[in-house]
């Protein structure tokens, strides 16, 4: 017959296979950093974040004065003497008060970061549990774990955060909680989300007829594939938390001093802003800045690791 | 749609109730009370002024007679400003903060869709750049950035408009905060139009429409808008509650006299039943306006059934 | 002159990993009234090629080459132009009806859409012609079902309706595209019935394009064989079944299973699909033909005309396949 070659055939077919040059095989991490590399906006952020953390890290080393102390000599004349100058080493200026700008903004710095990037993870955790055990079980436990989210979902919770501040008193620890506790409920969403498409997936229905454990298979199938999104969103939280806490502070039910961070350092200065405008702008500035890069990096990662998403 | 009102309040009493209950419990936990900070006061005076404010009753009871006076829209008196209700604060302060909130809503949907439509039927080209760098650029101002910054610009420096103040909610007095309002949200809208609207360009019925040689603007009207949409309005849920609890902010920076200064003064000053008050109302504006974008995703898609 | 003439038609893609050529001198022709079939694997083209007739490819989409129909040459017009051609004069069913009909619009509005459109007429006659169109292709209860939506319909009613609609004009051409493959085989045979009954009564040209081999058989006056991109061989459907002069259209009647012999074992074509990427400068099928020769990677002859309007594509004589 013309075609029907049996015994050669399947030896053919593995050779066909093995040879072939678009089916070499590409792990899915390797594929996104190729992909995130070519994001050159998402690159650029890494690189500003880099430095950033840097900077709160170690830029007080950078300048003589603390993030205390008050410049007596030039309190008299804060309207000349505060500007910003490289002279002075006053990088960014003095406060209304007479402390050092550039010191405060990197005590900020630190704040803010900390609090945005420890919140996100608490969201983190918490959401992808809730809603990797909600879709993973499915049934009744899900309608009830999900009915719930909904109740929560209603909660004005910035309004309770106020509400807890002005209660107990002006605590680091509290905000961090109170931030994390309030913004799990999209994550919690977005990884039951996934899970439900994946547990249809027939590699799942397969792994389970074989036998494997449940918990096998939400370590080997389900978490790996719910990462990727998990990766994504919690880089977008990072920048909400950071805000949420910029806002309580803003009204001055943040984080107390001597402690300080980005949105009470905004608050002052935009009481001073009609003679010192630059108390506002430097902390503005940081803000806004480290807000970009994570919204890139953020944008990047989406599309690294969900192309389809544009 | 009748049952599926009567399921959406079934949801909306435990929730209120749970409100209700959370920020109960919160405020009596807290160490202190409304009066503590007043001058040493006569005992007898003391009892009296607990008396008046249930303040001596065991704490169920208090709880549920408050219940019972909010089912009735009654929030009880103010803590702090003692010839006032909190009803009677809410009242006064909530119509400014709903104003410049409603127009700061609408320029959030107007805008944001439009934009967004604009950007994706010219992707990657000159109008999708601008837009999508704008939209960028709103996002990491949120309002309480925009606040102070709008007012240096436009009050301090080139002195246009008036840095706050209401006169009755003039235009003068209203554009910056709802400037400031509306920004970050008009540009997450733009954004999330854009994409969404980019998608369903490329869904196999808009194929189809094209190959029935309808004209591109009827194809993105009439067959892509809607569908385009739901994302959209997915988010105007969390945007409603952002432009309610920014109203926070904008009230402190612009000095409007709504209802976010009080709520901030009622924190500092632990006037209970004020912020009380206030979050009860956020919540079942919450609620209200959740179910309310239910409803609108069963006119935009009409597979979806309650 | 036919009323559509293909000459040497070219669809490539712009893409970030390269250059990916879809169509390669694909040529026919199709006379009204006759219905011609477009075979091929997943991937050989054949969507890409009408999709360039009816200029609905992405715009990362290069075309070259001629096409014309009814003398009106058809490449790069513009686009209002193209609109009033579309549904008009050429009409075109797609795939799945699931995701080619519009799920948040209602049946009633996107067949009163197209007569509104083209032939202006008022809404309330556009449904009453849309309803007779509903009559024609059965759908029963075409009174109350048509102002309800797409997911209300089942997999085969909803075929029925994408047919009526792109009827409605009474277009000279119908491209149906793999009309029959998201269905069951029995709603399959109905719904190929219904198109050769149409086909009839409205003297419609029909371009069908499908993998499977048993439904040209039934129902293309004329058959044409792609893979990857280029045109393998054109002719009278039954001249290729019982005469096929190609190497890969030997391959693919010689792998359909016959229930009037005893096999033991299903036949295949060793090999992969071509990757479109990287395909050899002669003829795509050479790495997989049983015949092909060491020229064949480089290069590849022009189409040879034999017979009664027969068209073969390959470098070996046409002995030398038998």
């Amino acid at each position: 017959m013309f075609f029907s070659d049996k015994h050669a055939g399947m030896g053919e077919l593995a050779d066909t296979l093995a040879e072939d040059a678009y089916t070499e095989g590409r792990s899915l991490w390797r594929d996104a950093r190729r992909r995130f590399m070519n994001h050159r906006a998402a690159v650029a952020s890494l690189v500003v974040l880099a430095l950033l953390l840097l900077f709160a890290a170690f830029g007080q080393y950078l300048s003589p004065w603390d993030n205390e102390s008050i410049d007596w000599a030039s309190l008299p004349n804060l309207d000349e003497d505060g500007l910003p100058s490289l002279a002075s080493q006053h990088y960014f200026g003095l406060d209304p008060i007479g402390r050092d700008l550039y010191q405060r903004t990197v005590q900020g710095s630190r704040i803010s970061l900390m609090v945005g990037v420890l919140g996100a993870l608490t969201a983190v955790v918490i959401g992808t549990l809730y809603g990797a055990i909600s879709g993973y079980v499915g049934g009744r436990t899900d309608a009830i774990m999900m009915r719930t989210l909904e109740v929560l979902s209603a909660f004005p919770f910035m309004f309770l955060v106020i509400v807890l501040m002005a209660v107990f008193g002006r605590n680091v620890l509290l905000i961090f909680v109170a931030i994390g506790a309030v913004s799990w409920l999209n994550m919690a969403r977005i990884v039951r989300g996934q899970t439900l498409s994946l547990k249809r997936k027939e590699y799942i229905e397969a792994a389970m007829s074989v036998g494997v454990h449940p918990f096998l298979i939400v370590l080997r199938h389900i978490v790996p594939n719910v990462l990727g999104v998990v990766i994504v969103y919690a880089t977008l939280l990072v920048p909400e938390m950071i805000l949420f806490e910029s806002f309580i502070s803003f009204l001055g039910l943040g984080v107390s001093e001597p402690y300080t961070s980005w949105g009470a350092l905004i608050s002052e200065g935009a009481d001073a802003m009609w003679t010192a405008p630059w108390t506002l702008i430097f902390p503005m500035l940081m803000l806004v800045l480290t807000l970009f890069c994570f919204n890139f990096l953020g944008d990047g990662l989406r599309d690294a690791l969900d192309p389809k998403d544009r | 749609m009748f049952s599926f009102i009567i399921r959406r309040l079934a949801v909306a009493v435990p929730t209120i109730l749970a409100l209700i209950t959370v920020s109960f419990v919160l405020m009596h936990a807290a160490p202190g009370g409304p009066f503590t900070n007043e001058r040493n006061v006569p005992e007898a005076v003391m009892e009296n002024i607990e008396a008046k404010y249930n303040l001596d009753k065991p704490l169920w009871q208090q709880y549920l007679i408050y219940v019972g006076n909010v089912a009735q829209g009654d929030l009880g008196p103010s803590f702090r400003y003692k010839d006032f209700t909190v009803n009677e604060l809410i009242e006064s302060s909530f119509p400014r903060s709903a104003y410049i909130g409603a127009w700061s809503f609408l320029f959030v949907v107007v805008f944001g869709v439009g934009l967004g439509v604009v950007a994706a039927l010219k992707q990657n080209r000159w109008p999708d750049y601008t837009v999508m760098t704008a939209a960028m650029t709103g996002v990491v101002f949120p309002n309480f950035v925009m606040a102070p910054l709008l007012v240096l610009l436009f009050a301090v420096t080139l002195r246009w408009l008036p840095a706050g103040g209401w006169e009755g909610g003039q235009v003068e007095y209203i554009v910056l905060p709802i400037i400031a309002m509306a920004t970050s949200y008009i540009a997450q809208v733009a954004r999330i139009t854009r994409s969404s609207m980019i998608e369903t360009l490329r869904s196999p019925f808009i194929r189809t429409a094209r190959a029935k040689g309808i004209p591109r603007h009827k194809i993105v009207l009439r067959h892509a808008l809607k569908p385009a949409l739901i994302p959209v309005v997915s988010y105007l849920g969390p945007a409603f509650v952002g432009i309610i609890t920014g109203s926070v902010i904008i009230d402190q920076v612009f000095s409007t006299g709504g209802i976010g200064q009080h709520f901030v003064n009622g924190a500092i000053n632990r006037d209970y039943s004020l912020i009380l008050g206030v979050t009860i109302l956020v919540g079942v504006l919450t609620i209200v306006f959740n179910a309310a974008v239910d409803i609108l995703y069963t006119w935009l898609d009409p597979r979806v059934r309650y | 002159m036919a009323m559509l003439e293909v000459n040497n038609l070219e669809v490539a893609f712009d893409t970030p990993d390269g250059t990916l050529q879809a169509v390669r001198g694909l040529s026919y022709q199709l006379e009204a009234g006759q219905t011609l079939g477009i075979v091929g694997e997943s991937g050989a083209g054949k969507s890409q090629g009408v999709f360039a007739l009816m200029g609905l490819l992405p715009d990362n989409a290069r075309v070259s080459g001629e096409v014309i129909f009814e003398g009106e040459p058809l490449l790069n017009l513009p686009e209002k132009r193209m609109n009033q051609i579309r549904a008009a004069r050429i009409g075109m069913i797609f795939q799945d009806p699931m995701t080619s009909l519009n799920p948040f619009m209602k049946v009633s509005d996107q067949l009163i859409e197209v007569l509104v459109q083209h032939k202006g007429i008022s809404r309330k006659q556009a449904l009453q012609e849309s309803l007779q169109m509903l009559e024609a292709v059965r759908i029963p209860e075409a009174r109350n079902r048509i102002h309800c939506y797409p997911h209300e319909f089942s997999g085969g009613m909803r075929q029925r309706v994408m047919i009526a609609m792109s009827l409605l004009c009474r277009p000279r051409l119908l491209i149906a595209d793999e009309p029959t493959t998201a269905l069951d085989v029995t709603v399959q045979a109905q719904v190929m019935d219904l198109l050769q009954e149409l086909q009839q009564e409205f003297n419609t040209a029909i371009i069908l394009i499908t993998h499977d081999l048993g439904v040209v058989a039934g129902s293309c006056d004329q058959t044409l064989v792609m893979y990857g991109g280029q045109m393998m061989e054109f002719a009278a459907t039954r001249d290729l079944f019982r005469d096929p002069s190609h190497p890969y259209t030997k391959g693919l009647m010689g792998a359909i299973p016959r229930i009037d012999e005893q096999m033991d074992e299903l036949v295949t074509i060793p090999g992969n699909p071509p990757n479109l990427m990287n395909l050899p400068p002669g003829c795509p099928f050479c790495d997989r033909c049983p015949v092909a020769e060491p020229r064949c990677y480089h290069e590849l002859d022009p189409p040879e005309r034999f017979g009664a309007e027969r068209i073969r594509v390959c470098n070996l004589p046409r002995e030398a396949i038998r």
